[in-house]
């Protein structure tokens, strides 16, 4: 039993690594457009992230894997959860970097702009090392969300954790133990995202301090 | 037919659905919220046994996906011989992971009460329960109020899950008039709509009442 619940470990993880990357790349011009001071462009990428999280995780599955095949786009399952958790995974991403920047003191940017430098200068030497540190517990607390929401790939047949103890307790009458399991799985893999988290947050910490 | 005559034809088929959607989430959080509350004042509290439960409650139901806890009950019970519709079975998890999330808040408020006011509490002769009832319980909660209201509106969200264990609410209606109308897309960006015209109504409530709650402060 346990064996099978662990073959759903790979697809849990490949869901939630990619989403999480994919979403914290498209987040960056996410937020660059929110903060644009072209109006157009803020409310765009502003109706984006409140849709985005206006509408549960599972019926954006459903969406992209039940319903863009109407138009040709058929994908399979992991495709499908990956583009659908990447889109979402961008949305909040998009939020925490902007709550990130938002913690900069405005004297940073008049500072370097007072040295010279320009804005995107500015932005790599000054602003996102000073963000980054800002926003990693928060990114962390992010993965965490996005491992335990991975578990709704299983709905549109993603050979997950979820999904393998799905099949054992429909085929043993042991659903009590799979899920048992499962669950401790996810609070399993979560542990060391949020241990190593702590450490970085605190290595930083001690080197700002430093500095 | 044009998009929107599908639409109104759909929306009578998907409207009891949204009515037990709304249901479960009302009755999610009348009892996931005080059962949050409960688990807050246990952990805080000083008997070691109870706090340990309380712990373990709170650890499971925010560290395991909320899908995760619906299965397990819903496969447990029955093997336990407890027979419940998948209705009451979704209620009871889904209060489980609203008490999970909710304690934390109800933690978060009793922490940010200043020690002060139980110092002054406890100097007035309000000791022990009563300080706690009359001066330190409202201030918390009065802090904890904003976030809950976001999480109830989560808990709205989260009530889509419930479609996995065949409980007929809004996303399995909308599943079941696509299986037989092939319309799978337009039947899901109306179900979108649904769900995201209540969340975003529900989030301008829960700020309006921000904004009036903090008038006095």
């Amino acid at each position: 039993m346990i064996v099978q619940i662990l073959s759903g470990v790979g697809n849990t993880l490949l869901i939630t690594a990619l989403s999480l990357v994919f979403g914290a790349a498209l987040g960056l011009p996410l937020v660059a457009a929110r903060r644009s001071s072209w109006r157009p462009l803020q409310l765009v990428a502003s109706a984006y992230i409140d849709v985005v999280r206006a509408i549960p995780p599972i019926t954006w599955l459903f969406l992209i894997y039940f319903g863009l095949p109407q138009y040709a786009l058929k994908l399979n399952p992991i495709t499908a959860s990956i583009v659908g958790f990447s889109l979402i995974a961008a949305a909040y991403m998009a939020e925490t970097y902007r709550a990130g920047l938002l913690s900069i003191p405005a004297g940073q940017w008049e500072a370097a702009t007072a040295l010279g430098m320009g804005f995107f200068s500015t932005t790599q030497h000054v602003i996102t090392p000073q963000a980054f540190r800002v926003t990693l517990p928060a990114i962390a607390a992010y993965a965490i969300a996005l491992l335990k929401d991975s578990a709704l790939a299983s709905t549109i047949g993603v050979h997950d954790i979820t999904y393998q103890a799905g099949l054992v307790a429909r085929s043993s009458h042991q659903g009590l133990l799979a899920f048992t399991i499962a669950g401790l799985l996810y609070i399993a893999l979560s542990l060391p995202l949020a241990l190593a988290a702590r450490r970085v947050d605190k290595a930083l910490r001690i080197k700002l301090e430093v500095a | 037919m044009t998009f929107f005559d599908q639409w109104i034809t759909w929306l009578p088929q998907l409207s009891p659905g949204l009515t037990v959607s709304l249901s479960l989430t009302g009755l999610c959080l009348v009892f996931g919220m005080p059962f949050g509350l409960v688990l807050a004042l246990m952990i805080e509290g000083k008997i070691v046994p109870l706090r340990i439960v309380a712990l373990l409650f709170v650890e499971i139901g925010r560290g395991a996906p909320a899908l995760v806890l619906l299965y397990l009950l819903y496969f447990g019970f029955p093997e336990g011989g407890i027979v419940l519709s998948a209705f009451t079975t979704a209620v009871i998890s889904l209060s489980w992971t609203t008490g999970a999330y909710s304690s934390e808040l109800f933690r978060a408020g009793l922490a940010a009460v200043p020690r002060g006011q139980r110092e002054a509490a406890t100097t007035s002769g309000l000791t022990g329960w009563p300080g706690f009832r009359y001066i330190i319980l409202p201030q918390a909660l009065r802090i904890s109020t904003p976030p809950l209201a976001s999480l109830a509106v989560t808990i709205f969200q989260t009530t889509s899950l419930a479609f996995v264990i065949a409980v007929p609410e809004l996303m399995s209606k909308a599943y079941e008039l696509g299986s037989y109308t092939f319309e799978y897309l337009g039947v899901f960006v109306l179900t979108s709509i649904l769900y995201g015209a209540i969340t975003v109504a529900a989030l301008a409530l829960v700020r309006l009442g921000e904004r009036r709650l903090s008038r006095h402060l």
